[in-house]
């Protein structure tokens, strides 16, 4: 398998929880800039999927490489330096800190000056100023002083995203962006995804099947913890297999 | 020609001003961190006959902003403190003892025995969270007490070590009789240890610390390498209790086994809880006033003492989350709010 090309493949990776296969030989290929949908039913493995290649979970089998490097065996936090970042469905945030705070933290981290203990970081403007971009870009710019707890859910969903891009990664994992957010706004957080930088690659699931088929340039559908089809919206809009098991008969696309 | 007075528009901050303002407000000077070191200042000018007392709350203050700098700022709990503080006592008393009579250079050394030793630790605990560091803590710590107690050849064991002769500071400042020597020392060295702690807590390692308190689990997955994180934290803390410890060996020549003891790591907590957790000034604060308070209640009648720490220490958790320091910032508020009203 050529797995150089591409910003992230991974290779008949599996995860079984005791006697329990949740992920079965999941061979998956994301090429750079991509903006690819994973979808499938509730407990189809497709947070598992996240957490095996974020790192947070570990394989029972198969490989993983960013860029051609393989990175099994890499912790989260090394896979972040790398270039792989990934958001949480359940906000998973600093609450009193406010979001220049959680985004600086996260920009003096891969500048290489997280560990120090001596720098200020009152003075340490540019790594501000970077992180108020970051927050700018995500709508945020207005909100940068208020602590997270005090922020509006939706408001709280793009600061999840805005995290993981301060790591300036290759490869962006979402997982559910938009989950719990009322529809009008859930458009305005995916139409934020669709204008990320083309040298991300994204990788995002998503419930809403009118937002993947408007977003994602490609699609995979998961089911009990396998693949069951790839490819374009119009593909998988046409498949009668994932029609009957994940989209009804009902769905007009 | 008529001047036309233009109204000068008011000033408009803008977000991004906002965002460089919140790194500046978080590092400022409060008045009640002023106010503390002044007040510490002058108690040694206008109570000569209570110098012991002032340094030995300098000193217990130095050991819970150690704690502070570990629960208040990282979030790590723990009930062992009293390990790094013995560790740093013993280890100085022992110098002298040995011979090596230099205060500073000893200070030095025992915040580096103290350091490795929290270094070991965190080591053993950094996989764990929870209940898990809070029990082992605890047994690290009663482990130590008794290691000491048994170990009479080298800790005088319930005797404890006297006979600490430590020379003058810089050759020139005696110890006194009066503890005078004694008080300014310890002064100058929580002082210096105190900008130390407030440059870490303003660094970007210093975010990194709260970011862990906030929620540990996001931590890894935006790139910061938890372990080794732990391990500084662990380190630096242990070294600030270590040099806390070593005062108290050096100033009172002996180093006795409560040096160790459990009931010396809960202090810290409650002087933390009382003072303010994650502000630093709020060990100080609360250490001060446990040790004032304790001073004055058990004159009255020592055998309530533990009957009013348990009580504050109820309505503070209850009604004061934010202890003394938290309570001050809601009256400045308050009173700014009312002004602005007038």
């Amino acid at each position: 398998m050529n797995v150089n090309g591409d910003a992230l493949t991974t290779a008949g990776l599996c995860k079984n929880f005791g006697a329990l296969s949740v992920v079965i030989d999941v061979n998956f290929v994301l090429p750079h800039g991509c903006r690819h949908a994973l979808i499938g039913p509730n407990g189809s493995g497709k947070t598992t999927l996240i957490n095996l290649i974020g790192g947070a979970l570990t394989p029972t089998a198969g490989k993983m490489y960013l860029e051609g490097e393989d990175i099994t065996h890499l912790t989260a936090d090394q896979r972040v330096s790398r270039g792989l970042a990934r958001t949480f469905q359940i906000n998973t945030l600093f609450p009193r800190l406010t979001p220049i705070e959680a985004v600086t933290m996260v920009v003096a981290q891969r500048r290489g000056i997280g560990a120090s203990l001596w720098r200020s970081l009152k003075r340490s403007s540019d790594t501000i100023d970077e992180a108020y971009e970051i927050l700018t870009q995500l709508h945020l710019a207005d909100d940068c002083d208020r602590p997270t707890a005090q922020l509006a859910y939706g408001r709280q969903r793009l600061l999840e995203i805005a995290l993981a891009l301060a790591a300036r990664p290759k490869v962006l994992l979402l997982d559910e962006p938009a989950a719990g957010v009322p529809q009008q706004q859930s458009g305005e957080i995916l139409s934020v995804i669709s204008d990320l930088p083309d040298d991300i690659a994204v990788l995002f699931i998503e419930h809403d099947i009118d937002l993947v088929f408007r977003f994602a340039e490609r699609i995979t559908v998961l089911v009990a913890g396998r693949i069951l089809c790839e490819g374009t919206p119009a593909e998988i809009a046409a498949d009668p297999e994932v029609r009957r098991i994940y989209l009804g008969d009902e769905v007009h696309v | 020609m008529t001047a036309i007075e233009i109204p000068a528009p008011a000033p408009v901050v803008t977000p991004q001003e906002r965002a460089h303002k919140v790194f500046a407000f978080t590092s400022r000077w409060r008045w009640e961190e002023i106010a503390f070191w002044v007040v510490a200042a002058l108690s040694i000018l206008i109570f000569p006959t209570h110098l012991v007392l002032i340094a030995q709350v300098l000193i217990t203050g130095l050991f819970a902003l150690s704690f502070d700098l570990l629960v208040g700022y990282a979030g790590i709990p723990s009930l062992g403190h009293a390990a790094f503080f013995g560790i740093g006592a013993y280890t100085a008393g022992l110098l002298a003892r040995a011979g090596w009579t230099e205060p500073i250079s000893g200070l030095l050394i025992a915040a580096l025995v103290a350091g490795i030793a929290g270094f070991a630790l965190s080591v053993v605990v950094s996989r764990l969270t929870g209940i898990g560091l809070i029990m082992i803590t605890l047994g690290v710590g009663l482990l130590l007490y008794e290691a000491a107690h048994s170990a009479r050849g080298i800790t005088g064991g319930d005797d404890g070590l006297s006979g600490i002769n430590i020379a003058p500071i810089f050759g020139h400042f005696q110890f006194d009789f009066y503890g005078k020597t004694a008080v300014v020392y310890t002064y100058v060295v929580v002082f210096l240890l105190y900008l130390l702690a407030r440059r870490i807590v303003n660094s970007p390692f210093g975010l990194e610390m709260k970011g862990i308190r906030e929620n540990v689990r996001r931590v890894p997955a935006i790139g910061i390498p938890l372990r080794k994180r732990y391990m500084v934290v662990f380190t630096v803390s242990a070294a600030f209790a270590g040099v806390a410890g070593a005062l108290l060996g050096q100033i009172t020549q002996t180093v006795a086994l409560s040096a160790l003891s459990f009931d010396r790591s809960a202090a810290a907590l409650i002087m933390v809880m009382i003072g303010g957790m994650g502000t630093l000034i709020g060990a100080l604060v609360g250490a001060a006033a446990y040790m004032v308070a304790q001073d004055r209640l058990s004159d009255l009648n020592p055998v309530y003492w533990n009957f009013w720490v348990g009580l504050l220490l109820v309505l503070f958790v209850l009604f004061a989350r934010g202890g003394l320091i938290g309570g001050v910032d809601r009256l400045i508020v308050w009173i700014r709010s009312k002004r602005k009203k007038s």
